[in-house]
């Protein structure tokens, strides 16, 4: 059976400038995986290379056992961005913005039908924001509209969710929900892959983690714990521990000055 | 009243309204979008189509939508690249769309500055009947692009990238608004000229904004507010004898001003009731030093 994903020697690059240099990963069915790096490691350039929004510059990629460019199955994929997009005066509910999540399923022509409005309530109650369906998104939490933007992508019933920093700067209420979110996702037998900094309540799920270190991997495996990567001087700005690394953070200014 | 006995009154009023629905439909994906201004930079481009037109003795509507039409490809060609030099190339077709367009009307034979300010600010109650027909037409087919595709179009606005992944045709749908923009602007040419075109765009999606909740209704009142902005801008102008097209727009800014005012009214009415409870329950030394 074929990989979910599957990058191999992909590199990107920016302005002529590398990003990413041959890094190969293979998701499989089911599996959570969630890739971890400093910022600026390339972390995000390369699921924003999985999900087609930046061109490759070498290397290969495959969603569910097919070349990216010829990829058309998008209903399968489910993306939450790091925050809300643009965010313009005009208005809408967090029952407008969910409901673009069935547009990959249902196609430009079609009306929403009694499935999709079902679809974009069954979503809401996922994510415990069923009751704030006909309020304007700008009058949620940063955590509130995180949760909105993950009910947008369960909304089109994917087999694969694809999450950038889902849970940065969001309050602890939300990141709980968020877990328990993903936990019945993967139950349903769906496949995870988020991009994190600190990885908080989320840390159970996580099936294998991925450390990208300057535009390669530079590990993976099992969720570094905060011995081991403290001794590896290229992941210092992993933080899966977040309370335990709270005293690191506040030296850290200090050891560079000394350094 | 009497004046809607005329003809001319009639097909300035019916053309005032086409716009006044169309108009505000396609300005609110332009408002989403952060691109209020773009209608007026068209605007400029098709005044060099209106000079194209009249220098070739062909109709200026026509040419003016072909050039408008080209410039807002390139409009959006030059936005989807996302580069900082972007906003410095659309000052610079807008320029030359306007100076390009005064410099032709002036080589054409029709070339009194009478001409040159119908199309800058409009001549609504010169619209010939043939002129109905064109708006009637174009407009119809605007207002239903935009409401048939509206939640793809939202999607689109709200949020480009995730639009591209769901697998939409972001670019054709792109180029679809860019077309669309600049067909309503040339039809909305007769009626509050070139210059004032983008007013009637956004100007209602703003007042609707100040009082609405989701995309659907602001969509919803801002077409209402169109629709009422250019029944009463063209009977007032008619009336008190100004300029249609301004009188409209100036309409609308009131429109604007009432909701403005009376939507943060109604705010502060409801925010004070909420509050009220929540004042008394508050410890008495919230503000603590240090």
């Amino acid at each position: 059976m074929s990989n979910v994903i599957d990058v191999r020697h992909a590199a990107v690059s920016y302005g002529g400038r590398p990003v990413l240099h041959d890094v190969s990963l293979a998701v499989a069915g089911g599996d959570v995986v969630a890739i971890l790096g400093a910022n600026g490691s390339g972390k995000s350039t390369l699921i924003r290379a999985v999900l087609g929004l930046v061109p490759l510059s070498g290397g290969e990629i495959d969603l569910f056992g097919v070349p990216r460019a010829k990829f058309r199955n998008w209903e399968r994929v489910g993306y939450v961005p790091q925050r809300l997009g643009a965010g313009s005066g005009v208005p809408a509910t967090v029952g407008e913005v969910v409901a673009s999540g069935r547009l990959a399923r249902r196609g430009i022509f079609r009306w929403p039908g009694a499935a999709d409005k079902a679809a974009v309530r069954a979503a809401l109650t996922d994510v415990g924001l069923e009751t704030r369906i006909s309020d304007p998104v700008a009058t949620l939490s940063g955590g509130q509209q995180q949760r909105t933007l993950i009910a947008r992508a369960l909304a089109g019933a994917p087999d694969l969710l694809i999450l950038d920093e889902p849970t940065a700067g969001v309050d602890a209420d939300s990141q709980e929900a968020f877990a328990a979110t993903l936990t019945r996702f993967q139950a349903r037998g769906g496949t995870v892959l988020l991009v994190a900094h600190e990885l908080g309540p989320l840390e159970p799920l996580i099936d294998r983690a991925v450390v990208v270190h300057d535009g390669r991997i530079a590990y993976e495996g099992a969720v570094p714990e905060p011995a081991v990567h403290h001794g590896h001087a290229g992941h210092d700005h992993v933080h899966p521990h977040a309370a335990e690394e709270r005293p690191v953070i506040c030296v850290a200014p200090t050891d560079r000055v000394g350094n | 009243m009497d004046l809607l006995q005329y003809d001319f009154m009639m097909r300035a009023l019916a053309g005032a309204l086409i716009i006044g629905i169309a108009a505000p439909a396609l300005g609110i994906y332009l408002v989403q979008r952060r691109l209020s201004l773009i209608g007026d930079g068209i605007g400029h481009v098709a005044l060099t189509g209106v000079g194209v037109g009249l220098l070739f003795h062909q109709s200026p509507v026509l040419s003016a939508v072909i050039v408008s039409a080209i410039g807002a490809v390139g409009v959006e060609l030059v936005r989807e690249r996302g580069r900082t030099s972007g906003d410095l190339a659309l000052a610079l077709l807008f320029y030359g769309g306007i100076a390009g367009g005064v410099v032709l009307v002036g080589l054409s034979d029709d070339s009194s500055n009478a001409n040159l300010v119908q199309y800058l600010f409009g001549s609504l109650t010169t619209t010939s009947a043939e002129d109905l027909l064109v708006i009637g037409v174009l407009g119809v087919a605007v207002l239903l692009a935009m409401l048939l595709l509206r939640p793809v179009l939202f999607a689109v606005s709200n949020d480009e990238e995730y639009a591209r992944v769901s697998g939409l045709p972001v670019r054709t749908l792109n180029l679809l608004m860019a077309v669309t923009t600049a067909v309503t602007v040339t039809i909305a040419m007769r009626t509050v000229g070139l210059l004032l075109i983008s007013a009637l765009m956004v100007v209602p999606v703003a007042a609707a904004q100040q009082v609405t909740r989701g995309f659907r209704t602001t969509m919803a009142t801002a077409m209402a507010i169109g629709v009422v902005a250019a029944a009463v801008g063209v009977v007032v102008s008619a009336e008190v004898n100004t300029a249609p097209g301004a009188t409209i727009v100036i309409v609308a800014l009131a429109g604007f001003l009432a909701f403005t005012v009376g939507g943060g009214i109604w705010q502060r009415l409801r925010r004070g009731a909420a509050r009220k409870p929540a004042v008394a329950a508050e410890p008495p030394d919230v503000v603590l030093h240090g």
